[in-house]
């Protein structure tokens, strides 16, 4: 029983429509690719390009193929054929400057390509960069808050040290030791003595 | 000596506090929902009045009382009457559930921000199943924007009563998000002031970045011109000035306390009349501008899809009638739908079952709320748009500022009371109790990193803050019209400030405002109790879609606990000082 091979090209990007040019050339170049993907089978390495054949070629670029036997005899079984398309996929996608998606084979179900799987997450990466930067933040901030405290502390303990010692000294004032600023050593200007009287009592 | 009260360094710090506190996540992704649902540009009716009407009196209200007494909401109120401190604790549990769930947000936006930095984003692309021919089956049913998020970021189970082991990613990132919170708030005004110049300003540049990108982007002005077109007759709808009022209270974050904490730290004779308009009138135009730019997005994603739509059923009808590449084109669909229709009936009664009937009104129609508005269809509409990693990152980087600027507001809510009373201050430093009050947020916080917390955070986002905070701002505007007297109030404001305040405010204050929260009040009330049981969103993973499912009895008793918890503060405190009153009054007669 014949076996056919269903092929259908797509070739929509979006909204936009590209047109895909299909003539001879590019159907030899298919018939390469197919007889290219059959030589690689174990025992079929003398697969021709004239043991393919196309048919029911429309102008959707959608058409049926076959791959015969050397003799021509017989047509070789569609499971064959489509696993040695599966595994060379890739190059015959490429051949065309197609994908998956514009490149379309009817019963040969695509293999997805697995998503690249870093050996360390990015975003574990980028969380422990973020993470070490809030960390040492805080604990600067932290530890200049607590010398602060320390130095409050120990602030006003110090000044408290230095008045005990005043009282045994004599108290200076800009430089110049007080006890002579006292009215022994000097001249009593009468002016200001009658300023007292002027004001009002308390 | 006592120590002096910390200030902002300038008043601008103080602005842009508020300004950082009140323009948060639902500004972005409440507002726009709610002009879309009802009326669109007709919404903005009724949330200019109530804005003036409601939102910026009680704002005034809340600065002035926190400026006048300088201290936190318990203080505060203890200084208006004692017996009303109940409202200060009131606030403080308020916030205090506010940020145990709120600071999830931030770790979501965490998670979306570092796997921004993926080529391609692993949000626009399924993962494969086991055998690598096809996709994941879940993701196939959803979408990848929302397989990413309920399966990747949450891992959510079925129902709320499953509640699956605690995951590890989003706990990392909730840990991150509080380290970051209590870097910002460990020195009080001191950082926060500064932090806030930044998640004030941030938001704008971005949100502006992304005006100037929505607008040029391809479908943009049909989501435009659909969600703003008015239509005048919501405004009969009670249902939209129910809405308008609810979201300006609860934008402007009004009643939880961080504004009388924010504004505690002010000099006393800080104008706050003028920067509580400034702050509200900001706050609104922030709301319309992002719905701008919201609208925009929406309308780019809804003929984006419209677009692939009507693509997939060209590629379907193509294929199936072997037509010529470029023959089939949008504008001659229909007629030629026809055509092969009358043609070849049999071969199209076979695809007619896979033709997808694209409208863009059902796709401009879908209007979504919450997180779901920020982490699906925001990162649906990304993914589509060319560099999507800068998008990406900016936008959760946006959201991250929106969300911290909100927190420190919550923090300081909790926190001002603490540092200001004397009992606890003596024996810890502020940066011990702010650790405490972040650890103990982040250890219960943990519970909604379970597979089942998207649901608890629904309890929480829906349940904890509404019904108190109408009752604590009833509360707190009828206690400073009538228990501290209105008249005293305003040569309080005259004495601190140096202007007279205007016979508006009196008005709003003492009538208006009031009676809109009751109403308010009533309607929710009404609302609860006529809707008789409650029910929740579940994600059914086989179906990939939500359904709803009844809370179970337990769920029921924790939503009741929260409300009661909050509300209850007041009358409860009320009455054990009038206890305790007494008692000492008992102790101190026989003396006499």
């Amino acid at each position: 029983m014949r076996q056919n091979n269903s092929i259908t090209q797509e070739t929509q990007e979006g909204p936009r429509l590209r047109k895909y040019a299909w003539d001879t050339n590019e159907e030899y170049l298919f018939k390469a690719m197919v007889a290219f993907s059959m030589r690689k089978v174990p025992n079929r390495e003398t697969t021709e390009i004239s043991h393919v054949l196309l048919c029911n070629v429309t102008q959707r670029v959608s058409f049926w193929f076959v791959v015969t036997d050397p003799s021509k005899t017989h047509t070789l079984p569609a499971v064959e054929i489509q696993s040695a398309i599966r595994m060379n996929r890739n190059r015959i996608n490429n051949a065309f400057f197609l994908n998956d998606q514009t490149l379309e084979f009817l019963r040969i179900p695509s293999t997805l390509a697995p998503p690249t799987d870093p050996p360390v997450p990015i975003w574990i990466i980028i969380f422990g960069v973020i993470f070490c930067i809030v960390i040492v933040a805080t604990m600067l901030l932290i530890l200049s808050g607590i010398q602060q405290h320390r130095r409050k502390n120990e602030g006003p303990s110090e000044m408290e040290d230095t008045e005990d010692k005043c009282e045994n000294t004599i108290t200076v004032e800009n430089g110049i030791p007080c006890d002579p600023l006292d009215m022994k050593g000097g001249h009593i200007n009468d002016a200001f003595m009658t300023e007292d009287e002027r004001l009002t009592p308390l | 000596m006592e120590k002096a009260r910390p200030l902002w360094a300038t008043p601008l710090q103080f602005v842009f506090a508020c300004i950082s506190y009140a323009v948060g996540l639902g500004n972005v992704w409440r507002f726009p929902y709610l002009c879309q649902m009802y009326g669109g540009g007709s919404f903005l009716v009724p949330y200019i009045v109530m804005l003036i009407v409601e939102g910026m009196p009680l704002l005034y209200l809340e600065l002035a009382v926190g400026q006048r007494m300088r201290q936190g909401s318990i203080g505060a109120w203890r200084t208006i009457s004692p017996y009303l401190s109940g409202v200060g604790v009131a606030s403080v549990v308020v916030s205090f559930f506010l940020s145990m769930y709120y600071n999830v947000i931030n770790a979501w936006a965490f998670w979306y921000l570092f796997h921004s930095f993926q080529d391609p984003l692993p949000w626009s692309v399924c993962p494969v199943n086991g055998n690598r021919t096809g996709y994941d089956e879940e993701c196939e049913k959803a979408t990848s924007t929302q397989y990413f998020w309920y399966r990747k970021t949450l891992n959510i189970s079925p129902s709320i009563q499953e509640n699956g082991a605690v995951q590890w990613e989003p706990a990392l990132c909730l840990i991150l998000a509080w380290l970051l919170v209590y870097l910002c708030i460990l020195r009080g005004t001191e950082s926060t002031g500064k932090v806030v110049y930044f998640t004030a300003s941030l938001p704008y540049c971005v949100l502006l970045i992304y005006l100037i990108r929505g607008l040029t982007l391809h479908g943009a002005t049909n989501g435009l011109v659909y969600m703003f077109t008015p239509k005048m007759e919501q405004l009969a709808n009670p249902k939209a000035w129910i809405n308008a009022a609810t979201q300006i209270f609860f934008s402007l974050g009004l009643g939880f306390g961080s504004l009388i904490a924010f504004a505690s730290y002010n000099e006393p004779s800080n104008d706050c009349q003028k920067h509580a308009i400034i702050v509200s009138l900001l706050n609104s135009s922030t709301s319309i501008f992002a719905s701008v730019v919201t609208f925009s997005i929406y309308g780019f994603k809804a003929t984006f899809n419209y677009e692939s739509c009507l693509n997939k059923v060209i590629l379907l009808l193509t294929n199936s009638f072997d037509l010529e590449d470029g023959f089939l084109t949008a504008s001659n669909l229909e007629q030629v739908k026809g055509y092969l229709a009358s043609a070849y009936p049999s071969k199209y009664n076979e695809v007619f079952p896979q033709i997808k009937n694209c409208s863009l009104e059902t796709e401009l129609d879908t209007a979504v709320q919450g997180t779901g508005l920020a982490f699906i269809v925001y990162t649906e509409a990304i993914k589509n748009m060319e560099v999507s990693q800068l998008w990406s990152v900016l936008y959760f980087f946006m959201l991250l500022m929106l969300g911290i600027g909100s927190m420190l507001g919550n923090t300081a809510a909790i926190l001002t009371p603490l540092t200001d009373s004397k009992a606890i201050s003596s024996y810890l430093p502020k940066e011990a109790i702010s650790g405490l009050v972040c650890f103990v947020n982040c250890a219960i916080g943990m519970v909604f990193t379970t597979e089942a917390g998207n649901y608890w955070f629904d309890i929480f986002n829906d349940y904890a803050a509404t019904l108190s905070l109408l009752l604590i701002v009833l509360v707190e505007t009828v206690a400073v019209c009538y228990l501290y007297g209105l008249r005293r109030f305003e040569s309080d404001l005259r004495a601190m400030t140096g202007r007279k305040l205007s016979w508006y405010w009196k008005a709003m204050w003492a009538g208006v405002s009031p009676l809109l929260i009751v109403s308010l009040f009533v309607f929710y009330l009404s609302d609860y109790i006529m809707t008789g049981t409650l029910r929740y969103q579940a994600w059914d993973a086989s179906e990939g879609q939500l359904v709803t499912k009844d809370y179970p009895p337990y769920a029921l008793a924790i939503i009741g606990l929260l409300v009661a918890s909050s509300t209850m503060c007041i009358p409860l405190v009320a009455l054990g000082t009038f206890i305790t009153r007494c008692l000492k009054r008992g102790d101190t007669v026989p003396g006499a």
